[in-house]
């Protein structure tokens, strides 16, 4: 179970858990990535809200995260190489894992064709 | 194979050798420890390259020769306003009453400096028809946020602490959302509409009594004169909000449209852009900002004044000023290049410069429609942003196109900026450029296009006639080394 918001972060549906990272198009529109700024675990977000920051060679852009929740996991792997986010973002480019008490924001985000049909507009 | 490349001036040369051979002194020097503190001393002497004055001079032109400059090539670097600087201007600051005073003089002496920046002061006003200028910051984004916190100044002395928002469009320039961030605010993006101007439903969706300011950039960063300003105006100030203007692209209405008539609050103006003091690795930059009634009585402090009986002094008792933003004065000797500039111009003169520079974006924007893709079609003011997203597709990106530029000893436009269009290239000739200029930029363009249908691996490699190929960016971000010697 996955879905996308149209800012091209994605929700890995696990349980009551969501894995978020940033989508193929993302990572191949910002070019070559050289920093990650990521949060702690603990930390709560509304859904839409920033959580971090990517900088490549092209420019600086916000995470907002897609469904309102706590961090329970940060991928340091990322922020120690975050070539990653180039090489592998659906999968080791992972950024958080977070648990949703509210988790209603995650119907509303796009499926996977919807998302398809979305980018292959721009 | 000839060198390409200048040598790092470190470890050049041999011990001893001098530019000036000094003679030696009739009366025996002291030794540095018998006039220094122990403790202020080197173990050993910095090892610093030792060469004639013809080493040193061979040294440095090599080295400013394999850079690019607006002496040297065309510079189309969109949002900089890369213009020609005239050479007089240069002269006038270095003149000698001008180069070689000290702000530690007594304001008696100083009354010709005072003048200049009490007169350049009065015309800035003038320029932007606003009522109260300083000169001190010393660039543009310095500028932004002296305005900024003027704006959130005038918010606290009002009581009115709920003020936290500061709205910026996406088609924004980076220093205004960082601005916003760095005085307090939380920044708040506004959308573009398909006209490429500022979505007035979005902008007033979110315009409250939460909203400080709005920042804005007129013309925006796509070129185009948001020509709903009046009503964007209307609806911020009904707010409650104030308007800052982002003087970047002043260039497109120097003369002509006046900041202050638009119903802006405050401004910044970019004297190494709009007012051709030196710009890009020369500066330093000027900042200066001009404001509105409004926030008059938050300006930094000191700003010149001038007395019934016509002495220039310092005013520094402004008691609601939010302090001063850099030491002294400001960069003095680019308020002397940017009132040469104006006093050379004229108010006509002035006007002639903005219209021959939207006259000249125009003309390069006609000349590339075609193998380029245009996003907005409409005329533009002083620069336009097209797209490389066709050269793309056959495995060129804009970064190749920029790269291929080189070649053609062209500055590579500004690229990836705005974020709003793929593939941007955002292309601003200034009105300094002939008509030949132009059309060998538009035949290079054409080449390049040309060569990516036909021969795309020439751009590919690009650039071909540099001394260093192609840097790599991404392992300079990633792993940066920042000293010549580990």
């Amino acid at each position: 179970m996955i879905r996308f918001a149209t800012s091209h972060e994605y929700a890995r549906k696990e349980g009551d858990r969501f894995r978020v990272g940033i989508t193929p198009f993302a990572s191949e529109q910002l070019g070559d990535v050289v920093y990650v700024e990521l949060p702690k675990v603990g930390r709560a977000y509304a859904a839409g809200e920033e959580f971090g920051v990517v900088e490549s060679v092209k420019a600086v852009s916000s995470l907002y995260m897609p469904v309102a929740g706590t961090v329970v996991e940060v991928n340091d792997p990322v922020v120690q190489d975050p070539g990653l986010l180039n090489t592998d973002p659906m999968d080791r480019g992972w950024m958080v894992v977070i648990e949703s008490a509210d988790p209603s924001a995650y119907d509303a985000l796009l499926t996977e064709d919807a998302y398809q049909t979305e980018i292959a507009s721009h | 194979m000839p060198e390409l490349l200048e040598p790092v001036i470190l470890g050049q040369g041999a011990p001893g050798r001098r530019g000036v051979a000094i003679p030696e002194a009739a009366v025996p020097a002291p030794s540095l420890s018998e006039v220094l503190p122990a403790a202020m001393l080197r173990r050993e002497a910095p090892a610093l390259p030792q060469q004639s004055e013809l080493e040193v001079v061979r040294h440095y032109l090599r080295l400013s020769q394999l850079n690019h400059a607006i002496d040297k090539g065309f510079y189309p670097l969109g949002s900089c306003t890369m213009k020609y600087n005239p050479k007089v201007n240069e002269w006038v600051a270095r003149l000698d009453g001008l180069a070689n005073i000290h702000p530690y003089q007594p304001e008696s002496q100083l009354q010709g400096a005072l003048e200049i920046m009490y007169d350049l002061q009065q015309w800035l006003c003038a320029i932007t028809g606003l009522e109260r200028c300083s000169l001190q910051p010393a660039a543009g984004a310095h500028g932004e946020l002296t305005g900024i916190l003027m704006i959130k100044a005038y918010h606290q002395h009002r009581d009115d602490a709920k003020r936290t928002r500061v709205l910026v469009p996406d088609s924004a320039h980076g220093t205004n959302p960082a601005t916003a961030a760095v005085a307090g605010f939380e920044v708040v993006t506004v959308a573009s509409d398909s006209r490429g101007l500022v979505d007035l439903a979005d902008l007033k969706a979110k315009l409250d009594d939460r909203v400080a300011a709005l920042m804005l950039t007129n013309p925006n960063t796509l070129g185009l004169f948001e020509e709903d300003i009046l009503e964007i105006q209307e609806a911020v100030h009904a707010a409650g909000g104030l308007l800052y203007y982002d003087g970047a692209n002043f260039n497109a209405i120097l003369g002509t449209v006046r900041p202050g008539d638009m119903g802006f609050d405050v401004v910044h103006l970019n004297l190494h852009k709009t007012f051709s003091t030196p710009h890009g690795g020369g500066g330093p930059g000027s900042g200066p900002v001009v404001v509105g009634k409004a926030l008059e009585p938050f300006l930094p402090v000191p700003i010149v004044a001038r007395d019934a009986s016509g002495n220039y002094r310092l005013d520094a008792n402004r008691p609601l000023t939010i302090g001063r933003v850099k030491a002294f004065l400001g960069n003095f000797g680019m308020h002397v290049r940017a009132y040469a500039y104006i006093l050379a111009h004229g108010a006509d003169g002035l006007a002639q410069v903005s219209r021959d520079a939207v006259l000249n974006a125009n003309y390069l924007k006609a000349q590339l429609k075609e193998p380029f893709e245009m996003p907005h079609a409409q005329p533009c003011m002083h620069e336009f942003v097209m797209s490389g997203s066709r050269q793309k597709a056959k495995g060129c990106n804009t970064l190749l196109l920029g790269k291929r530029l080189i070649d053609y000893g062209i500055h590579p436009p500004t690229i990836y900026f705005p974020l709003i269009v793929p593939e941007a290239m955002m292309i601003e000739p200034t009105e300094t450029e002939s008509k030949e200029t132009l059309d060998r930029f538009v035949s290079a363009m054409h080449n390049i296009a040309r060569e990516v249908e036909e021969t795309p691996a020439v751009v590919q490699q690009a650039p071909h006639t540099t001394p260093i190929k192609r840097v790599d960016e991404v392992l300079a971000a990633r792993k940066p080394v920042l000293r010549w010697r580990a």
